[in-house]
């Protein structure tokens, strides 16, 4: 071919040539790889998949908008993730398109017609005149060369023979194993991945529900049939229901995919370690077909999932499937000597009538049996404690403002008392307050409610400040005007107390008397309201029998005016304790779909033998050249190269060369005394 | 050459006939021992415990075959363990034996139970990395390098104490683990000052050596504790951060002496166990900071036999990528040093350019691809444990640019040829990204693979 014809050919290169070099370039395969890695850190470091809302909250309208239009909460399904991956997915391919047939060529041909001069010039190579006829030399280095494992071919071409051998062929296999694994793994990935149900998004085919309701409700819009190729879809179902749907999440809302068969939750366990610390979860499930002649039962823990016509069911999380609970409801006004009993299921809702504080909502919203805590004991040992049965609720005013609360069941102690605690929270994002009511002798509620109660009450207070101050103030003197002025005080710090707590006080001393009496006014006005407490107190112990006080009455008095004070904050006019349950667990399953996991599968296995066979198989070629020389002599070249591990290619070289020059070969090892031919 | 052709043996023998008679009694004994746990245990095995077993006991054979020294290690390992094992008794279904003896048999007490022969472990590592460093102070040609020796001995020592002292006097608490790693470097000065020849390297190997023994004996170790400890808590040690910072020491080391082995240099040693003392160092933080050697029961999520599988796979693709970045750092002080006093320590003591060159790539490429096959497997795992095998989790998605990565840099040595510098800082960030994907998710990212958290 002469030049000026290549230059024409190269001038008239086709758009498609172009494409194609571009396509198959490293450069753009480097490039594809860092931008997958960017992309990838991009979806990491932004917690993907949550609800809209926190994003909002987290970034403001702006960078939200601005975010969510780049779909960098959910990077991985994103469009130009997707472009990005059928980039590097078309890149492999038309490398492996370039490279394939010259690769093939390269494992079978032996390439018999080397020249002399091209041998000469390898980095690898001797020559020499040497005493030997050419097939003898021929022979000696075919030997050398198929006892280490190397393919032989010989040519005579007349006036000089070669001979071509070759061994580790299979890392050229490697480097087609490797990149057609890479573009069978995107293939398998591309049949599990959700691009399907974006472009039946895309042509409106599929609208995401994003309003709250049951799947029954779901409009056919939002639906995928059983026939769905693939899917990964959570649900969660109580014990002893059933279900034939799973829930897809997609960005802020939700698509319904249908089942071929109904899954039933038979029973849910959890086992403990005797740390507490859970040791298993599992969940005995029974499958309804028709397709089946009986239900299939079949019991999946955590790592252990049932695989049914296709379709993996997952152990995925637990929850409440909507336990019984039984509640005593204390009102926390002058009423609260007795509770109200109530029943009510988790995930219920119940309208509630407060005497004077109208129409309240409560959600009864979860339901725990087991509250492990992490302590320290006095050696610095960690230690696990279980504070027993817990129920959550929200309880929501006219206005819809709603508070949360975590109530215990039973008492927690604390320093040697025992106490009722009870969390409440504005948001979920807010760590938990607790209220901790004192549990009486008895280990009930009863004591504290009966002091609250009465201390609400204003017809009581006016009699416990009435007797409190004719008994202490006849003894001292007896001056009726002062009397009645200590009664009237210890009144209405009483109300103020049951009212608003100290804050109340406090804003009473503050607007009626001058700044520099303040601190002397309180000191006088708590020791009067904690004489009126002592004497309320007193009443609720007589009323209860007791007639000898003992010390522990006298700390619960202190706990109950620090509760009641607290309860001011508590934000809940009723409080509400659990006295019995009926647990019903829900079990959290996975169910999914993935046909491509065969594909994906094979690919990595592919994938994994190229690499080995490219980075450990080194490609191998040596020829040596003959040409007669005379009496029994020849002049022979031999040469060789490798692709791989150049320091073991040195070492068989020299054994090899020599071999062909019918010399002493080297010592197998460097280092080692070189042994004397005798 | 007046040797006669015949004479010289050209064929080479069949690869079974150039083992010798120790290799064989090798093999007899790995038969024998895998026979001996199958016969005795084989009951209560599964399919895939019998699986790992007779995969795991020719891959031990074979490697014993392929680097003789191997074969020593892990008798070393083997009896040390037993006798850890041994001592805490209960060898019969009878006796359950006793987590106790701990602290009264003499041989756990102050050799290998779990928590002893891991601190062996961080005492020899740390000598060891001390005496491969020594030799860059030694006499040169006969004059000592005294000025070098002493100005490094004084920085360093002066930070190490500083850093003890702030640590200790809760100044800045933790920060007297940091102090090791410039302590090191003072201990290693001060034997260069009287150091003749290379001989401290040669007891680094020494030490190397033994550190590894005792670090995977007490691993093992703690395997049979964790059963110890209650029958229903036992799993392997290669669970939470600390037994993966016990395995990852062991397994950097155990890569690094068999580089040192085909490459005959020990002048690699002193920088490749800088990142195994680092990783000592965070494992003495965490044992006497955190209390992380405490034996806890297993998460559900963690309960399956691909941990025993996964886990390890990762690590060697760690400890290459660990080994590649140090050689790196070894490497541009070479080239600095011989740009800048080519009579100077730094271009006449460490190991040629060339070796460093091919011995990063041959860390990387075996790291590569043993961490393809754990990435591989902890797709196949997370199939079976969290219904998907890929999630894009965020330690899933790190693996990814981690093999992203490293793809690239032999793509880049592989197609154009790239050597020498500008690889040997693409290793060092390499490590970067690979200590990020190791522990950075865990600390800074959540997921799913939430066990490992600090």
């Amino acid at each position: 071919m002469s030049s000026t014809t290549k230059a024409v050919t190269r001038g008239q290169r086709s758009t498609g040539a172009i494409l194609l070099e571009f396509l198959g370039s490293m450069n753009l395969a480097i490039t594809l790889l860092v931008a997958l890695a960017i992309a990838s850190v991009i979806g990491t470091v932004l917690q993907q998949n949550q609800p809209y809302q926190d994003y909002l909250l987290k970034f403001g309208p702006f960078w939200h908008e601005i975010f969510a239009g780049m779909a960098l909460y959910d990077v991985y399904s994103a469009g130009w993730f997707l472009v990005i991956l059928t980039f590097l997915v078309v890149s492999t391919s038309v490398c492996v398109y370039r490279h394939a047939p010259s690769m093939v060529r390269d494992m079978r041909q032996f390439r018999m017609s080397v020249k002399e001069k091209s041998l000469r010039s390898f980095q690898h190579h001797v020559a020499d005149e040497v005493d030997m006829a050419p097939a003898a030399a021929i022979d000696r280095t075919s030997r050398a060369l198929s006892s280490r494992g190397y393919r032989v071919r010989v040519k005579d071409h007349g006036d000089h023979q070669v001979v071509s051998a070759m061994k580790g062929a299979s890392n050229r296999l490697g480097y087609l194993f490797t990149h057609v694994a890479i573009v069978i793994i995107c293939v398998g990935a591309v049949m599990d991945g959700r691009m399907p149900l974006k472009l039946a998004e895309l042509t409106g085919r599929l609208v995401v529900e994003t309003r709250d309701i049951p799947a029954s409700q779901v409009p056919p819009e939002s639906r995928l049939g059983a026939s769905n190729r693939s899917f990964r879809g959570t649900v969660e179902i109580p014990e002893g229901r059933r279900a034939n749907v799973v829930f897809i999440p997609m960005r802020d809302g939700f698509l319904v995919q249908e089942l071929p068969f109904t899954v039933e939750v038979r029973q849910f366990r959890v086992e403990h370690h005797s740390t507490g610390a859970p040791r298993s979860f599992e969940s005995d499930l029974v499958i309804y077909d028709n397709d089946l002649p009986e239900p299939l039962e079949q019991t999946i823990a955590v790592n252990h999932p049932l695989i049914y016509k296709g379709h993996a069911i997952y152990q995925a999380s637990f929850g409440d499937g909507g336990s019984r609970l039984n509640i005593n409801i204390w009102p926390l006004n002058e009423r609260g000597l007795e509770p109200v009993p109530f029943e009510g299921n988790v995930f219920q809702n119940y309208p509630m009538e407060v005497v004077d504080r109208g129409e309240w909502t409560l959600e009864l919203h979860d339901f725990a049996l087991h509250n492990i805590n992490p302590f320290l004991d006095e050696q610095g040992q960690r230690f696990n404690r279980n504070f027993g049965p817990s129920f959550t609720f929200r309880l929501r005013d006219r206005t819809g403002v709603a508070m949360e609360y975590q109530n215990y069941m039973a008492p927690v102690e604390q320093e040697g008392r025992l106490f009722y605690l009870s969390g409440v929270r504005e948001s979920v994002a807010d760590e938990f307050q607790y209220l901790h009511i004192p549990a009486d002798p008895r280990g009930s509620l009863q004591r504290f409610m009966t002091f609250h109660a009465m201390l609400q009450n204003p017809a009581v207070i006016a009699e416990v400040a009435r007797s409190t101050t004719t008994a202490a103030v006849a003894e001292v003197r007896g001056d009726e005007e002062v009397q009645e002025q200590v009664r009237r005080t210890m009144e209405r710090l009483m109300l103020l107390f049951a009212q608003g707590g100290y804050d109340a006080i406090a804003r009473e001393i503050e607007s009626r008397t001058p700044p520099e009496q303040v601190s002397q006014v309180t000191e006088v006005f708590i020791r009067v309201l904690h004489a009126g407490l002592q004497a309320l107190y007193l009443e609720v112990l007589a009323e209860e029998g007791v007639d000898e006080i003992t010390e522990a009455d006298q700390v619960f008095l202190e706990d109950a005016v620090v509760a009641a004070n607290a309860i001011h904050f508590y934000g809940s006019p009723v409080f509400l304790h659990l006295t019995g349950f009926e647990q019903i667990e829900a079990s959290g399953l996975m169910i999914t779909k993935s046909p491509g996991q065969g594909v994906v599968y094979f690919g990595s296995i592919m994938l994994t033998i190229g690499i080995f066979l490219m980075f450990y198989v080194a490609h191998r070629r040596c020829w040596l050249w003959v040409t007669p020389a005379g009496e029994g002599r020849s002049r022979v070249v031999f040469a060789g190269t490798s692709n791989r591990n150049m320091v073991e290619f040195d070492k068989e070289f020299g054994v090899l060369s020599a071999a062909a020059l019918g010399r002493q070969p080297p010592s197998d090892r460097d280092g080692s005394p070189q042994e004397q031919p005798t | 050459m007046s040797v006669p052709h015949e004479a010289i043996q050209i064929e080479q023998p069949g690869w079974f006939r150039r083992l010798s008679h120790l290799d064989w009694a090798w093999a007899a004994l790995v038969t024998a021992a895998t026979v001996f746990v199958l016969a005795m245990y084989g009951g209560r095995m599964d399919v895939y415990e019998i699986s790992v077993l007779l995969i795991v006991a020719p891959g031990i054979l074979w490697l014993g075959w392929f680097w003789r020294p191997f074969q020593a290690f892990s008798l070393a390992v083997a009896g040390l363990s037993l006798l850890g094992i041994l001592s805490y008794h209960g060898w019969s279904l009878s006796d359950p034996g006793d987590l106790a003896r701990a602290d009264t048999n003499f041989f756990l007490k102050f050799l290998v139970s779990g928590e002893t022969a891991t601190m062996w472990m961080c005492v020899l590592l740390f000598g060891a990395t001390a005496t491969y460093l020594a030799p860059l102070f030694r006499y040169k040609d006969g004059r000592p390098a005294i000025q070098p020796a002493l100005i490094m001995l004084a920085v360093t020592g002066v930070i190490g104490a500083a850093l003890v002292y702030v640590g200790m006097n809760n100044i800045r608490m933790g920060v007297q683990f940091i102090a090791p790693m410039f302590l090191i470097v003072t201990a290693a000065a001060l034997i260069g000052l009287f150091a003749r020849s290379d001989f401290p390297a040669r007891v680094g190997t020494a030490l190397a050596w033994s550190g590894a023994v005792m670090g995977l004996a007490g691993l093992l170790v703690r395997w049979r504790e964790t059963y110890l400890h209650d029958p229903t808590w036992g799993y392997i040690p290669v669970s939470n951060l600390y037994e993966v910072f016990i395995q990852f020491a062991v397994m950097t080391t155990v890569m690094y002496l068999y580089y040192e082995y085909r490459t005959r240099s020990r002048a690699m040693g002193g920088f490749v166990m800088m990142v195994v003392s680092a990783s000592v160092c965070f494992l003495l933080w965490y044992v006497f900071d955190r209390e992380a050697h405490l034996i806890e029961p297993l998460v559900p999520a963690l309960q399956s036999w691909w941990m025993k599988i996964h886990v390890p796979a990762n690590f060697v693709g760690y400890g290459g990528f660990a080994i590649a970045a140090m050689l790196g750092v070894a490497y541009l002080l070479r080239a600095r040093g011989e740009r800048v006093n080519p009579d100077g320590l730094l271009a006449t003591r460490l190991p040629s350019r060339e070796v460093m060159d091919d011995v990063m790539y041959k860390v990387i490429a075996l790291g590569f691809a043993f961490f393809t096959i754990a990435t591989i497997l902890g797709a196949m795992w997370a199939a079976e444990a969290w219904g998907g095998y890929w999630s894009w989790d965020p330690k899933e998605t790190w693996a990814l640019i981690v093999w992203l990565n490293y793809a690239a840099w032999l793509h880049m040595r592989f197609t154009k040829g790239w050597r020498g510098v500008p690889m040997a800082w693409w290793a060092i960030v390499g490590l970067f990204i690979t200590t990020f994907a190791f522990i950075g998710v865990n600390i800074f990212l959540s997921g799913l693979h939430s066990y490992g958290t600090l």
